[in-house]
């Protein structure tokens, strides 16, 4: 099987490259492991992985021109020689590692944490299952990232743009019937920009290895803030 | 000394469940806090946990922290430490509300509280019908749970390290710890990180055998720093291999699968626990699940073509409660073995999972080790909390659910204790440029260059001698020759030599360094296998296949220096309530 995959270290190379490799398959065989071959060959090539199994959020990568996890993504899926890059957008530390400052520094803005004003019961705060479901398809979230940095919105303006995945968080937490913080939240992504920059190009949703949604929670974060206004 | 330093009061190395919660109680204490985590926090293994965690809560079944505190301490074959069970047990429940209360998205029942599933070992009543203790966020508990801490942190500004890695611990004349030295990962830069106390919160070690479900990053690297650091690492023979693993593969299906009404079923369709556990069934202790999986494919009875594993079935439960109930555990099959478990079973074969053993510490999360006065003297400045650590709560064998439990709780114990020290000792105390000096001769020593062998060779010798050697069913000879290649292995790592010697992202540096980590608590675990000639819990000796409570009921402590064992008594003693003394242990 033959991949190309793009090489930089900043102590040794002045231009990046795309270096070519051949390893074996196996059937089953995802991503990641073929990665680990390569660097079986090369231990210069550097990518970050953990977990295995698609909850870490480690290793998101740009794999033939699309965001994805290599630990679950299946090489058989894949066209040949697989391509695979750094995520676009973001500055590259070394190979596939990417500098992802701003993509934490965007979630650290909307306040990703429950807020609660009244005094704590002595038990849990009740939530019907209703409601709980409310969270289903906010909370998984893993921050790989892959939404956030195929999005056109947050490349032009990363800095001013919450991004998909932060904007996912903060609708999980105006979402939560504990949370006690609507209004913040709300004044808080006031303006032209931390919201409103999203066109609904929906790369994020493409591309969520989870499967989430971001362009939903947005629209509903865009429907808050009218009725908020009224 | 011209390395670059930092200076805190409280050091915190590693990021999951256990160092979280504890920096959340030193922030929220105004202490000076630094976070260290070679990776970046919410990408600890914590996020992997499945199931749930267990506190008598009684929202679906009646319960009571006490019958908790007995399951606890018969699921651990008697070898737990009675005054840090009934703690536990008892600050569960206000651990769990903690927790909801910052925010964890648990399931609920209709009733509005906490959803809590059935899991393995527990019981109602000392010993009676089935509980349901175990609180749960779907199959994603752990994912949830440290995502809120990071949160909660976020919101309590703690200060964070992330991708700094922790090479080893600094230590003066007297033994006083004050502080670890760091590499940032991006740069290849040592950091000195000085502080008045240091808390080792690295998870486990599941990477030194070959089939496990523990991340790329459980390398064992706390154990190994306490263990160069002169403490001796406790119970390191207790490993346990969780019953359902993916056949070959290794990814964990949870118990809570089988807590849902799953069950095993052999190569003749036959419900085998039956045999084995005819009370609990499929939800006996995993020691005893794994060692009935083992043994009905060494007997002939497992599936597949070379009948090597056996089959989970949950299709009869519905796709409604697979879906809801067991989402996580629905991707992982149609990712990693394209089924669909609503409708086929799954493969599955006892997998390495969780170190029962650790850096031995007190109830308040201070690591203790035999010095002049005794065999559990308080190692100053130095605590170890979460899996890294041994209380002992799991003694011999773990209960699902009581991980997440005791990283939790001790966690939190260990950031208290730290306040209380800070309170007292205000001062650092002087850090000599000797202390510096090991740890950054252990760095220098991947600098050489030239001809060798691979790190990535010797670690797959490595994981493949622990799992040929140090698995479900033990026997001395197996071992003792384990023991000779291990030393022969643990020689080999001095030719080993990096290709790569660049600064920026040296991912080939710090595999190399998590080497020597593997090697030294490999060498921990095989060296305690061998001594321990009984079987207890995850413990299983062919040769010697009973429980020997009058040689046996003590815990085992490895030294590193001239591979030394030792022991300590079982605290047996609770703290409140009256002891359970030890008793056969059936299910
Ligand atoms: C797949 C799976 C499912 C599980 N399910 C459950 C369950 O349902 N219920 C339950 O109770 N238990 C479960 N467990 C067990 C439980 O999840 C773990 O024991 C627990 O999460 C360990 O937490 P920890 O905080 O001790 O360590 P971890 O979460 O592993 O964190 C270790 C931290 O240390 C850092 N670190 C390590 N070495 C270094 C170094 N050299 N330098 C700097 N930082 C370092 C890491 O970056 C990380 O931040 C499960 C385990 C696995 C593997
Ligand atoms: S929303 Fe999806 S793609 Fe974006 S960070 Fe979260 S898990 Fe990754």
């Amino acid at each position: 099987m033959k991949l190309r995959v793009y090489r930089y270290n900043p102590d040794t190379d002045i231009e990046p490259r795309m270096q070519a490799f051949e390893v074996k398959s196996w059937p089953g065989m995802m991503l990641r492991e073929a990665l680990l071959e390569v660097r079986k060959q090369d231990e210069s090539f550097a990518f970050r992985h953990s977990c295995g199994e698609g909850v870490c959020g480690s290793d998101g990568m740009n794999v033939n021109g699309r965001n994805r996890l290599a630990c679950i993504t299946p090489v058989a899926e894949l066209k040949e020689p697989i391509d695979v890059r750094p995520f676009p957008g973001r500055p590259v530390i070394r190979d596939l590692v990417v500098d992802m400052t701003q993509f934490y520094e965007q979630y650290r803005n909307v306040r990703p944490y429950l807020v609660r004003k009244d005094p704590l019961p002595e038990a849990e705060v009740l939530q019907s299952p209703a409601d709980r479901e409310k969270l289903d398809g906010l909370y998984e979230c893993i921050l790989c990232g892959c939404c956030s940095t195929s999005c056109p919105s947050f490349w032009w303006n990363p800095e001013k743009f919450h991004g998909p995945a932060a904007l996912l968080q903060a609708y999980r937490f105006l979402a939560d019937s504990r949370d006690q913080a609507t209004d913040e939240r709300l004044d808080d992504l006031e303006g032209p920009y931390k919201l409103f920059r999203c066109h609904s190009i929906m790369n994020c949703v493409d591309v969520c290895p989870k499967g989430l949604n971001p362009t939903r929670a947005i629209n509903k974060i865009k429907d808050l803030m009218l009725s908020h206004a009224i | 000394m011209s390395l670059p330093k930092r200076r805190f009061d409280s050091l915190i190395i590693g990021a999951g469940g256990a160092g979280l919660n504890a920096a959340l109680r030193l922030s929220a204490a105004d202490a000076r806090v630094a976070v260290v985590s070679k990776v970046f926090p919410t990408r600890s293994h914590t996020v992997a946990a499945q199931g749930g965690v267990n506190a008598a809560l009684a929202n679906v079944l009646p319960d009571d922290w006490h019958w908790h505190m007995f399951d606890t301490v018969k699921g651990s074959d008697y070898l737990g430490d009675q005054d840090a069970i009934e703690y536990m047990c008892r600050e569960a429940i206000p651990t769990v509300y903690e927790l909801e209360h910052a925010g964890v998205p648990f399931s609920r029942l209709d009733n509005g509280r906490i959803y809590q599933r059935a899991f393995g070992g527990m019981s109602q009543n000392f010993g009676g019908d089935q509980a349901a203790r175990t609180c749960a966020a779907a199959d994603r508990t752990g994912h949830a749970i440290l995502h809120t801490l990071y949160q909660q942190n976020l919101r309590a500004r703690t200060h964070f390290f992330d991708e700094f890695f922790a090479i080893d611990l600094l230590r003066d004349e007297e033994g006083a710890i004050l502080g670890a030295l760091v590499l940032e990962i991006e740069t290849g830069a040592p950091l000195v990180i000085e502080a008045k106390t240091t808390l080792l919160a690295t998870g486990g070690y599941g990477q030194v055998f070959r089939t496990t479900t523990n991340a790329f990053i459980n390398t064992g690297d706390g154990m190994a720093m306490a263990l160069r650091a002169g403490v001796p690492l406790q119970d390191m023979e207790f490993f346990q291999f969780h019953p359902t693993g993916v056949a070959g593969k290794g990814m964990l299906i949870t118990e809570g699968a089988r807590g849902e009404g799953g069950y095993l079923m052999n190569v003749r369709g036959e419900r085998f626990m039956e045999r084995y556990a005819p009370k609990a069934l499929d939800l006996a202790s995993r020691d005893v699940v794994s060692r009935a999986i083992a043994t009905e494919v060494r007997e002939g009875r497992g599936c597949g073509e070379e009948g090597d594993h056996v089959l989970l079935k949950l299709d009869h439960l519905g796709r409604d409660v697979v879906g809801r109930r067991l989402p996580g555990i629905s991707e992982i099959c149609r990712t990693f073995l394209g089924i669909d478990p609503a409708e086929e079973p799954i493969p599955v074969f006892p997998t390495a999972h969780y170190a029962m053993g650790g850096i031995p510490t007190d109830r308040l999360g201070r690591v203790v080790a035999p010095a002049r006065h005794g065999p559990e003297e308080v190692v100053p400045g130095l605590y170890a909390a979460g899996e890294c650590a041994c209380v002992s709560v799991h003694g011999a064998n773990r209960l699902g659910g009581n991980s997440l439990l005791d990283i939790l709780v001790f966690g939190r114990a260990a950031g208290n204790d730290i306040i209380q020290f800070l309170k007292e000792k205000p001062n650092h105390r002087p850090l000599p440029d000797s202390a510096v000096e090991p740890a950054l001769a252990r760095l220098a020593r991947w600098d050489r260059k030239g001809e060798g062998e691979t790190v990535h060779a010797v670690k797959a010798d490595l994981r493949k001698l622990m799992e040929d050697h140090c698995g479900v069913f033990r026997t001395e000879a197996v071992m003792a020759e384990g023991v000779d290649k291990l030393k022969a292995l643990r020689e080999r790592i001095d030719g080993v030599r990096l290709r790569d010697h660049s600064q920026t992202f040296n991912t080939a540096r710090i595999e190399a360094l998590e080497l020597d980590n593997l090697v030294d608590v490999g060498m921990a675990t095989l060296m305690s296998a061998l001594y321990r000639q009984e079987s207890r819990g995850a413990h299983s000796r062919v040769d010697f296949p009973k429980r020997d409570d009058a040689n046996w009921m003590k815990h085992s402590l490895y030294f590193r220096e001239g591979d030394r064992m030792d022991f300590k008594p079982v605290r047996t003693k609770p703290l409140t309530v009256e002891s359970f003394p030890p008793k056969e242990r059936v299910y």
